[in-house]
């Protein structure tokens, strides 16, 4: 049992410190602010350019009461927004092409695409 | 009504399929059946709680409260997870080889058990606190369809656990001696899959570079939205559109679980000659 806990020890540690190596390649710079309105379960444009080869800071204020799911496969993302707040998600960088996404609280009217040009 | 069925399917999905296998992978273990109910209703409370708190969560870190709540529940989930499948490696082959020895394993089966309470209330929170917030939603915009949406989540709900239910009856079909390769492995991908899903959530925080988005595009051939991919998603962590980053998170947890179960397995005296007993004995029944 003692050695089963100290090689677990030494696993643990092994792992925190993989995860110390790859803590320097956070710091990355941001070019621009995107905004995106959610009103009456729909989003406010319903599209929006973006410039490809970029990394996006997209910020998604709800203005409906009921929390709002943000998700797209197509960017690989999904963050709950709740009633009456506002969000940051970061995008990208993309390839030039259209990106859907969708309320998925409210999939019928809560639909855009986020084109990369 | 199919809309609500689907979304509360595929967040039930998710969490009864962990529980499933995690519940299949201790069946040896005396008291288990207590811990999973006390674990599944921490899990609803915590998520009921996540839910009132969402805005909260959500505006803490400006703005990316929500992605490291959920990258901190993956990561705990995975290293409780790491721990269950070294454990296993080094004590499963007792526990499964006599009921005699069962006596000595219980005061390290209740520390397991404390594990699983915690994985499967993690799972439940996470995948929970959606539905909650989801639920909610409808129940608070005062449509005519409210009560039909209801249940039709009431169906997902029922549907989800029942896939949960099928791979926990299907698993302990598995003849004894493949049964902890199997559940070992199931228990193995799963921990990778929810590095895989941590690693996401801390790039969508810009906290991670993605490396390659995406590393590849199978959308295609294989979505993610449909049974297939949801499937695959829950279980082995399969993603259409993967960040390079991803795949790096996956297979440093997958490599790290494997040593370590090899190790604990070889550290573990008891192991190989009760696993050997526990071939004999079955050679015996089969006999």
């Amino acid at each position: 049992m003692k050695r089963f806990a100290m090689g677990l020890t030494a696993w643990i540690s092994v792992t925190l410190g993989l995860l110390g190596l790859l803590a320097p390649a956070v710091a990355q710079t941001t070019d621009a602010d995107y905004q995106l309105v959610i009103q009456d379960h729909r989003f406010q444009p319903a599209e929006l350019t973006v410039p490809s080869g970029k990394k996006i800071k997209l910020i998604i204020e709800n203005r409906d009461a009921t929390p709002e799911e943000f998700e797209s496969h197509a960017l690989n993302r999904e963050k709950v927004i709740v009633g009456k707040s506002s969000a940051t998600i970061f995008i990208g960088p993309l390839k030039p092409g259209r990106y859907p996404f969708v309320g998925e609280f409210n999939e019928k009217t809560a639909q855009g695409v986020i084109v990369a040009k | 009504m199919l809309g609500t069925l689907v979304i509360v399917f595929r967040e039930v999905l998710e969490a009864a399929l962990l529980i499933g296998i995690v519940a299949a992978a201790t069946r040896s273990i005396p008291g288990r059946n207590r811990w999973l109910l006390a674990g599944l209703l921490a899990g609803l409370s915590g998520a009921a709680l996540v839910a009132a708190f969402a805005d909260v969560i959500g505006s803490l870190a400006s703005g990316i409260g929500q992605e490291l709540f959920n990258a901190i529940v993956l990561g705990i989930a995975v290293l409780m997870l790491a721990w269950h499948n070294i454990w296993m490696a080094s004590h499963g082959a007792e526990l499964a080889a006599s009921a005699r020895n069962v006596g000595s394993a219980i005061r390290d089966g209740q520390r397991e058990c404390s594990i699983l309470l915690v994985v499967v209330g993690l799972a439940v929170l996470r995948e929970g606190s959606e539905t909650v917030l989801f639920l909610y939603g409808i129940a608070a915009s005062e449509g005519a369809g409210a009560s039909t949406m209801l249940a039709g989540g009431a169906i997902g709900l029922t549907l989800g656990v029942a896939v949960g239910y099928s791979i926990y009856a299907g698993l302990l079909r598995v003849p004894m001696r493949w049964f902890f390769t199997a559940t070992g492995l199931l228990v193995l991908l799963l921990a990778a899959g929810m590095a895989s899903q941590a690693a996401r959530f801390l790039i969508q925080a810009d906290l991670l570079p993605s490396l390659a988005s995406p590393l590849w595009d199978t959308s295609a051939s294989l979505p993610q939205s449909s049974i297939p991919g949801m499937l695959l998603h829950s279980l082995i962590g399969y993603d259409a559109r993967p960040a390079g980053m991803q795949l790096v998170f996956y297979v440093i947890v997958l490599v790290l679980i494997a040593v370590g179960m090899r190790l604990a397995n070889r550290a573990s005296p008891s192991s190989a000659t009760m696993r050997s007993q526990l071939n004999l004995q079955q050679k015996g029944l089969a006999s």
